[in-house]
């Protein structure tokens, strides 16, 4: 008798999920990351962390199953841009997202525009990328955006003289750039700048020229990860911080996800960005959990992780709005001005930019109770936009 | 200006002797026994990633980390040795490059499975860090310390390699292999215990530049263009070519960096090139 009734109870359910399944297509979401090579860091950081938002919120948008369709680029424009159209042609995805470099987000900008896909640059943070197609919005930052309040907050703390050292690629000139224009324009003196290649391992003579100049403070913008641990070893060992210099940079230096593996090197250091695992916020807690239990907790999530996060909230919340019927230029008006509630604190897609306005924190380098290293938000600055725009 | 010449001097020296570590092992393997091992700078990794692990995990002091470095790598040189390497000698170069390739390829998946994509933390020992200032250049320690290991190990290699019977046997078994089995000197394990140095050094290598280089699985592949070069402009016979190569380049290197930091990167290549079309036949050569 149970038996039967568990026979029919099943068919009836097969059934059920039959008929949803043919009436509502699941709503694709075509993932253009980096999963191997130099960068498979970035890749891992945002895939798991568009996971542990769909672990929060469900995986069911607006009657639609939602699935990730996870596409390595291997770190190569070409292939970013061959595996988004495999995306959109083959497996017909409702949006674009991922892009953790900006040559890549940069050779997917065309396709967006030809084929009115909505596309979400969760990380690539060089500003020109939204002005490349009308259909790309971003959820990260931009590098003049957290380098501008960095400058002023060095001269407010009266640091005249400084020096910079950027990566020598699109997003280090751009930073490097705004930094001079924002300080210079304060009251500032630049005593020398110094580009490094993107393959260099060894920062020491750069580092004993900018310690032989004797400035107050060094700007520092180098993208998170290896070179980022490779200066912070060079800035110690080479004892600027006894010689009088201060190390000033953008987030990416003292990353979350890669700053245990600096030792004591970074701590004091004061960067400025939108993110930081130690904010102190209810959003965070539920984000940082959510993430533990996606990826375990052999590396902490940094803002890359949290891009895809308010990535996934900013989809999420275009199919709810759109009924799951998801149409390029629609899903592009309700990105104008989306307000969505991150981990980080409130953001806003600027409706004239498609770029986001946020606040961004100043943070030192600490070493908090539980023994390990974090970037300690102390001084913000509200509602600050990509200045170049 | 005097003491930020010899500051980048030394600095220089230091770089370059780490250079000279990191690929001696290469040049014991390709200048005494011909063979081009490209997988050296996943050796080198291994012995970087024993450092970190018995740093971090198994808590033993850096002093005592280095020897442990260079014995696993060099077991892991020999056991590769018989199970692969041995049935490579006697194939073209092209054969052993390919495999090679193949194995370093192998390496950093195994290496990014095992320990993630991510850069390794590794803390040098107090005593071995900050600087010290002589007669106003301040010297790192750390660099200092590169510096003293590595011209010990010059010394030691030196004779070992002139002065020793087994140095002897090495040198006859490279020379003239069927003339020294012909006089009872055993070309096989000859063979297979310098090969298991070379592998060691790599490891020695490795484990002491991951405080300067960093170390991630991608090391094998970022680097082996510097084993390359060194051995590449130092010639292939003996130990002085590749030495003398490195100290050189390092010193380039570091000072074009310092002086022309717009151009600096590039020097590197600029003086292997020049280097090369000078003596085309390597620093030090064979008569």
């Amino acid at each position: 008798m149970l038996k039967h009734y568990l026979k029919l109870l099943v068919s009836a359910a097969a059934f059920l999920i039959a008929a949803t399944a043919s009436a509502q297509e699941p709503l694709k979401i075509g993932m253009v990351l980096e999963m191997s090579g130099a960068f498979a860091d970035f890749g891992m950081q945002m895939m798991n962390g568009a996971r542990a938002y769909m672990k929060v919120h469900g995986d069911t948008v607006a009657g639609r199953k939602v699935e990730l369709i996870v596409r390595d680029t291997t770190g190569v424009p070409d292939v970013a841009k061959r595996v988004a159209q495999e995306l959109v042609t083959n497996d017909k995805v409702d949006f674009l997202a991922g892009f953790g470099l900006t040559p890549s987000a940069l050779a997917v900008a065309s396709l967006a525009s030809e084929a009115k896909k909505p596309m979400i640059v969760m990380n690539a943070a060089t500003s020109i990328i939204t002005t490349r197609s009308p259909y790309i919005a971003r959820v990260s930052f931009t590098l003049p955006q957290v380098t501008a309040p960095l400058a002023t907050w060095a001269i407010k703390n009266g640091i005249t003289k400084a020096y910079t050292l950027v990566a020598d690629y699109g997003p280090g000139i751009d930073a490097e750039t705004q930094f001079k224009k924002t300080f210079t324009a304060a009251g500032g003196q630049i005593l020398g700048d110094v580009r490094t290649p993107m393959r260099n391992p060894e920062f020491a003579p750069f580092l004993q020229r900018i310690k032989d100049a004797r400035p107050q403070a060094v700007f520092v913008f180098l993208p998170a990860g290896e070179q980022a641990v490779g200066f912070m070893k060079g800035f110690a060992e080479r004892e600027l911080d006894k010689a009088g210099v201060k190390l000033i940079a953008t987030g990416d230096v003292t990353e979350d996800g890669v700053i245990e593996a600096m030792g004591d090197a970074p701590l004091g250091v004061i960067t400025t960005q939108h993110y930081s695992v130690a904010h102190d916020s209810a959003q965070n807690r539920v984000f940082l959990k959510a993430y533990a239990e996606v990826a375990g907790t052999a590396q902490r999530a940094n803002f890359m992780a949290v891009g895809a996060w308010d990535g996934m909230a900013a989809m999420y919340e275009v199919a709810r709005r759109l009924n799951g019927k998801i149409d390029g230029d629609k899903a592009m008006d309700i990105l104008k001005g989306l307000k969505i509630d991150s981990p980080r604190g409130p953001l806003v897609i600027d409706p004239a930019t498609r770029d986001p306005i946020e606040t961004i924190y100043v943070r030192r380098v600490e070493r908090l109770k539980d023994g390990k290293l974090y970037n300690v938000e102390f001084d913000q600055f509200l509602n600050v936009k990509d200045p170049n725009k | 200006m005097i003491t930020s010449l010899l500051g980048v001097l030394f600095d220089g020296l230091a770089y370059g002797m780490l250079l000279f570590l990191i690929s001696v092992g290469l040049s014991v393997t390709l200048g005494l026994m011909n063979f081009i091992n490209l997988a050296h700078g996943a050796f080198a990794m291994l012995g970087g990633y024993v450092c970190v692990l018995a740093l971090q995990r198994w808590g033993l002091p850096f002093l005592v980390v280095l020897p442990v470095a260079f014995v696993i790598s060099a077991l892991a040189g020999l056991l590769l040795e018989r199970v692969l390497y041995r049935y490579l000698y006697r194939r073209s170069h092209l054969d052993q490059v390919l495999a090679t390739i193949g194995l370093t390829f192998m390496a950093i998946a195994a290496a990014s499975y095992f320990f993630g994509p991510m850069q390794q933390p590794l803390q040098v020992p107090r005593f071995l860090s900050g600087q010290v200032s002589v007669l106003g250049v301040d010297l790192n320690i750390y660099r200092g310390f590169l510096l003293a290991v590595g011209a010990a190990l010059t010394v030691a290699l030196t004779l070992a390699l002139e002065r020793t019977r087994f140095g002897a046997s090495v040198r006859a078994a490279v020379d003239r292999p069927r003339v020294a089995e012909a006089l009872g000197i055993r070309v096989g394990l000859v063979f297979q215990v310098t090969f298991a140095v070379g592998c060691g050094l790599a490891g020695l290598g490795g484990a002491l530049g991951v405080q300067v280089l960093g170390l991630d699985p991608a090391f094998p592949l970022k680097f082996i263009v510097y084993f390359l070069l060194v051995v590449a402009v130092g010639g292939t016979s003996g130990l002085k070519g590749p030495l003398y190569a490195a100290l050189l380049l390092g010193v380039i290197d570091v000072a074009g960096k310092y002086y022309v930091p717009q151009i600096g990167a590039f020097i590197i290549y600029a003086m292997m090139v020049i280097l090369l079309v000078l003596r085309p036949q390597g620093l030090v050569s064979r008569r």
